[in-house]
């Protein structure tokens, strides 16, 4: 396998005053989690689940359940467990993306706005969600938020899984807002004096020249925060969102809670996680690679 | 007040310029004419540069006076693009933009500044691709061009603005050896052509033979100048003349 930097390659060294300074090795977030997923082989889940598939039906040998029942069980609500719940999981993290990713974009260019009380409160607010834990915020949104709203007489219930879209798109938004400053403040301040002698205004510098070099920068980052943004989908089972592991759990009891049901209904959770999410960490960590060498 | 050309085209009277308490100009005065090449030089440090930015506004100073075409530059009511668009500027490092190919560097900013027609612009801006001899280059990419060839798309770059002024900030310093003559070529054409120049340079064989007026500059304040014809050859001041006999 290919070494994956930061995981399997030789560390570097810590000798940053003998290397000369290059702009173009910036990288704006440390990805650990993608690297971590990027650096397992594919067939590493398989192993820890048939691992911990003969485990348990050895413990439990005296049960009159078997783990060939179990698994007979999860084959049933399979179909189930994708559709109702899967899916809601991965709706889940495109809304929240594409929601967190708009007001990040917005709150990381007013961190590098000219009004310093503008500039002051986006350093605060990305700061705050940043730095929350993102259940505390998932619990904030579905507490506080209305569970419904009445628009011109009628009224309109907001279903919980929409709250935990914002809930969740609250500290995506901190982190995507920290991604595109990073980004910005990595092309050099060469490239806005060569824009303003050419009498380029601010708006101009900032979206025809600066923000067009940008792009490629933050595209890996914030693949990487796609990624640990789905991981955390199932944060919303503790707020009894209907999704995937909500549906798991709900379906085992539906099963008469047999010990033995746990390794194949969680399994086929991680599994899924891990589908999903392995090919976005390796795209991530080769383009980012690829715009490494090429920028 | 309204400029005419018998008038500097660019004046800096007793000009001041302060890093926080480190004190870079410290009462500078030149003038320069209209179709005048002027060559700063001077030690490391000395404060050139930062002159030489402070004519566009890339800097601000402390106190004194920059004027261009009659226009005070610090003047907090000046349109500053407006003056921008008088006076175009090449830098050491080329700063291309690296997403544009040369022939896009070159039409950007008369397409989104001065909102030119774009067909028009493209003509202009072959034409000075191909001035600067860089005909076959259009399509490429900062990247792949050499550092020369990068500087000359600089020059293309600052020209298709139709400046009045051209600002050089040691415009081959970063250069290769066999690149640095391609470009003092280039700027050769256009100081002949009338363009008003001013540079900042290294090159003292290239300042002799350009230069109308030379101007040495250290710690801050010009110690001496003078048409090149005495300024190498009868330097009175002590530290102009070690200069220069560890420079020639």
């Amino acid at each position: 396998m290919k070494p994956i930097p930061g995981i399997n390659a030789p560390a570097k060294g810590n000798m940053a005053v003998l290397k000369p300074y290059d702009a173009n090795k910036y990288v704006p977030d440390g990805y650990i989690f993608t690297r971590w997923v990027a650096s397992m082989p594919w067939w590493a889940p398989f192993l820890i689940l048939a691992v911990m598939a003969i485990w348990p039906a050895l413990a439990h040998a005296q049960s009159r359940f078997s783990t060939a029942e179990a698994f007979d069980a999860l084959w049933r609500w399979m179909p189930f467990l994708l559709k109702s719940g899967f899916f809601f999981n991965v709706l889940i993290s495109v809304l929240a993306m594409t929601i967190g990713t708009l007001a990040g974009a917005a709150l990381g260019l007013a961190q590098i706005s000219l009004h310093r009380p503008v500039r002051a409160m986006a350093w605060f607010i990305t700061q705050l969600f940043r730095n929350s834990p993102w259940l505390v915020l998932l619990f904030i949104v579905l507490l506080a938020f209305p569970f419904e709203v009445n628009i011109f007489g009628t009224v309109v219930r907001i279903p919980d899984w929409i709250k935990g879209v914002i809930g969740l798109s609250f500290p995506v938004m901190a982190n995507i807002s920290e991604v595109v400053r990073g980004a910005i403040q990595s092309v050099p301040t060469t490239q806005w004096e060569a824009a303003e002698s050419l009498a380029f205004s601010r708006r101009q510098i900032l979206w025809q020249i600066i923000l067009p070099q940008c792009y490629k920068r933050m595209l890996p980052p914030w693949m990487n925060w796609y990624a640990i943004l789905t991981m955390a989908t199932p944060l919303c089972s503790l707020l009894g969102i209907e999704e995937l592991i909500t549906l798991s759990r709900q379906a085992m009891e539906s099963e008469d809670n047999h010990p033995e049901l746990l390794v194949p209904f969680f399994g086929f959770a991680l599994l899924l996680f891990f589908a999903y999410c392995y090919p976005i960490a390796r795209l991530t960590i080769w383009l980012e690679r690829k715009f490494v060498v090429k920028l | 007040m309204t400029w005419t050309s018998d008038q500097p085209i660019v004046s800096l009277k007793d000009v001041h310029k302060s890093f926080g308490s480190l004190e870079v100009l410290k009462g500078v005065s030149i003038d320069v004419m209209k179709g005048e090449v002027i060559c700063i030089i001077g030690p490391s440090g000395s404060g050139k540069s930062t002159l030489i930015r402070c004519i566009n506004g890339l800097n601000d100073i402390q106190s004194g006076s920059i004027t261009v075409e009659g226009q005070e530059v610090h003047d907090p009511n000046l349109e500053m693009l407006e003056l921008r668009k008088k006076v175009g500027m090449v830098f050491q490092q080329y700063n291309l933009f690296p997403h544009k190919t040369a022939l896009q560097n070159v039409m950007m900013a008369p397409v989104l500044v001065l909102k030119e027609n774009k067909q028009e612009v493209e003509t202009r801006a072959r034409k000075l691709l191909t001035k600067v001899r860089l005909q076959g280059k259009e399509d490429s990419y900062p990247g792949e061009l050499s550092g020369g060839q990068q500087q000359r798309v600089a020059i293309a770059r600052s020209l298709a603005m139709n400046p009045d002024v051209m600002l050089f900030d040691e415009v081959t310093a970063a250069l290769d050896p066999e690149t640095v003559k391609e470009v003092l070529v280039t700027i050769r054409e256009l100081a002949e052509e009338g363009m008003t120049c001013i540079l900042v340079t290294h090159e003292m064989g290239f300042a002799r033979e350009l230069a109308d007026h030379i101007y040495f500059t250290d710690r801050g304040v010009i110690v001496e100048h003078g048409p090149p014809s005495t300024f190498f050859s009868k330097a009175k001041d002590l530290r102009t003349k070690e200069f220069l006999s560890q420079i020639l």
